[in-house]
């Protein structure tokens, strides 16, 4: 791709997929945005005349927002670095030579199949269940009062639902990036006289860290949308009302159009601004 | 100090014996250069050597003492790696300071013996750069680098040269002799290079399929080689393999002559052929002479720019002082 010919010729069959992706983009954006500076209540005959920024005031005015950007963070942050902590160990250890290879990773990557909404389920009526989940039933073979997982300890359940979900990715990409690590770099830092863990903090971490900003960078955009999660755990309550979880609640359950546009441009701004962040790192990283 | 003794040693990968039985003595500072070719098991022996590899049975002494149960690190040998093996994220200076780092030294003596390294190999201007930023030849340096400040007890290297071009390959090839002389440390060098073999070697091991052919001074193998294969492998033009009548006359099954020994001319000699391809160098001329009857095509070399055609006759007379004699089993006779 490098005479001018063959750049024209790629540029004009990019053509229809970036039109067709702008245009999956754009319809949606624009029409959030047209409906944030409405005041739209389908209920009460749809359309009620402009606002202005008024519907922008009042979602951020509004006692639940910053509790809301609160558990966001929490959530995402949680997730992020148990996937990637215990990405990084089942990598490793994916990596080493064992009986049944092939087997113990498809049941690793298992997880990453199972719909969001099921595996919700699933978690919160076979693990979480307070009377007959699993987890209570472990609690008590050890004397112990079985946790009331979703609304005692709600925020870590929600984060221990999501990681699971998440972990065989993160273990997927860095066991690939473990993979494509060079044996003889490992063999050169043994003979140089680095144990084992200064293998791994000076050979291996530094490896892997183009892998692991990609990691962080694809499921925080993600991860700033779960919604399946929450919606059929905790409905949003005992404080795991996220952003996403807030718009929904604004456009649904209060029916109100409007505010739940103007929330929904708050949040776009706010994934823009980690992927800004994060592809600085990322930049960062993938220069050298 | 640096004496590598190996006794009896032997290496399997599950059924399949890649090393067997072999003995082996690499005095104090001698340059030892393992050749043979591909497959044959060098750099598994320089593995087994560095600790990299477990030995299935045998011993391995460093200065006397058996080394099978210490760990690569504590066997004071450093190895350079055919892909140099350099660690990416580090710079220059970092990389070849990683084994002082590791073995806990302070940062003023790092700096000190990295700094004495990189004088020695001309790497001071490059200290802060990347690998990455580094021609083939400079990261052979660094690699070099990393391995000389351990001061080791001996050096190994695995074929250290073969990613890099031909001119790089005298100058880097002059630098590690050099180096050799001056550090006057043990050294293990694999290659699948004839010309890095003669010139550099004290003392070169010939393997083939995991055992020891012959191990010899270059010249001892370039004038007595044991057997056939020590005779076809060392020497480039390879040496002239005659069987059938003419080698019965020298009672032999097979005699060989080396192509520096056999004198060609237009009009008298003891075999006659016709000139094929010719090749050359300026220095020398290499004839590929064929229908000398002999069987394959005799390869001749004239001093200087000899000029026989292609389809010219000539006359080729061998030095009877230098024909190789070898007998049924390819063994050397006399
Ligand atoms: N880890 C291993 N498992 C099984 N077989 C191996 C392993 N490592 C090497 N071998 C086999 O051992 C033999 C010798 O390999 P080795 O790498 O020592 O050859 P070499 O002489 O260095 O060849 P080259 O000149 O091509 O580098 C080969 O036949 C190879 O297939
Ligand atoms: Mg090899």
């Amino acid at each position: 791709m490098s005479t001018k010919a063959s750049r024209s010729a790629a540029r004009l069959m990019l053509a229809p997929a970036v039109i067709l992706l702008l245009g999956w983009m754009l319809v949606p954006l624009t029409m959030t945005l047209i409906f944030s500076f409405q005041r739209y209540l389908p209920l009460r005959g749809g359309f009620q005349g402009w606002v202005g920024f008024e519907n922008y005031v009042r979602f951020v005015g509004s006692s639940a927002f910053w509790p809301a950007v609160q558990s966001t963070v929490i959530i995402v942050g949680g997730v992020l670095l148990i996937t990637v902590v215990l990405g990084i160990l089942l990598a490793i250890l994916l990596d080493q030579p064992m009986w049944g290879q092939g087997m113990v990773r498809i049941l690793v990557i298992a997880p990453f199949f199972v719909m969001p909404t099921v595996s919700g389920l699933v978690w919160k009526n076979m693990f979480m269940d307070p009377n007959n989940g699993l987890l209570s039933h472990l609690w008590r073979f050890f004397g112990a009062d079985p946790v009331i997982w979703l609304s005692d300890a709600s925020m870590l359940s929600i984060i221990l639902i999501v990681s699971w979900q998440w972990l065989p990715f993160a273990t997927l990409i860095l066991l690939t990036a473990i993979q494509s690590l060079d044996s003889e770099q490992l063999e050169a830092a043994e003979m140089d006289g680095a144990p084992a863990l200064s293998r791994f903090r000076h050979i291996i971490l530094p490896h892997l860290s183009r892998a692991i900003t990609i990691v962080i960078l694809i499921q925080t955009i993600f991860l700033l949308a779960i919604f399946a999660e929450i919606f059929v755990t905790t409905q949003g309550s005992f404080g795991t009302r996220t952003l996403t979880y807030l718009i929904f609640q604004r456009v649904l359950e209060s029916q109100n159009v409007g505010l739940g546009s103007a929330g929904g441009i708050y949040a776009v701004i706010l994934a823009n601004i980690f992927a800004l962040f994060l592809m600085r790192i990322v930049g960062k990283n993938l220069d050298r | 100090m640096g004496q590598i003794v190996l006794e009896q040693v032997t290496k399997s990968f599950g059924d399949v014996t890649v090393i067997t039985p072999l003995d082996l003595t690499i005095d104090d500072g001698e340059f030892c250069v393992f050749v043979g070719p591909s497959g044959c098991g060098k750099s598994t022996l320089l593995r087994l050597i560095a600790g990299l590899e477990d030995v299935t049975s045998g011993e391995i002494r460093i200065d006397g003492q058996g080394v099978s149960t210490i760990p690569p690190a504590k066997r004071g040998l450093a190895m350079v790696f055919q892909s140099y093996a350099l660690y990416p994220h580090m710079t220059v200076r970092k990389n070849i300071a990683f084994p002082l780092r590791m073995a806990g030294l302070d940062r003023a003596e790092q700096n000190r013996r990295v700094e004495k390294a990189a004088e020695v190999l001309n790497l001071t201007d490059y200290l802060d750069r990347r690998p990455g930023q580094l021609s083939g030849g400079q990261r052979q340096r660094v690699a070099i680098g990393r391995a000389i400040v351990r001061e080791p007890a001996a050096f190994l290297f695995d074929e250290p040269l073969s990613n890099l071009d031909a001119a790089l390959r005298v100058g880097m090839r002059l630098e590690i002799s050099e180096l050799h002389n001056r550090l006057g440390t043990t050294m293990i060098y694999v290659t699948h290079d004839q010309v890095e073999a003669m010139t550099m070697a004290d003392k070169i091991v010939v393997l083939r399929a995991g055992h020891i052919e012959q191990v010899g001074s270059p010249l001892e193998l370039y004038r007595a080689p044991r057997n056939l294969f020590v005779a076809g492998f060392i020497g480039s033009p390879k040496m002239n393999l005659i069987e059938g009548a003419e080698a019965t006359k020298h009672d032999a099954m097979t005699i060989g002559i080396r192509p520096e020994h056999i004198s060609i001319s237009a009009d008298e000699g003891r075999w006659s052929g016709v000139v094929g391809v010719s090749e050359h160098l300026g220095s020398d001329t290499f004839f590929h002479v064929q229908d000398t009857g002999l069987g394959d095509t005799v390869t001749v070399r004239a001093e200087g720019d000899v000029s026989f055609k292609h389809g010219d006759r000539v006359y080729l007379t061998p030095r009877d002082d230098m024909i190789h004699r070898f007998d049924a089993k390819g063994l050397r006779i006399g």
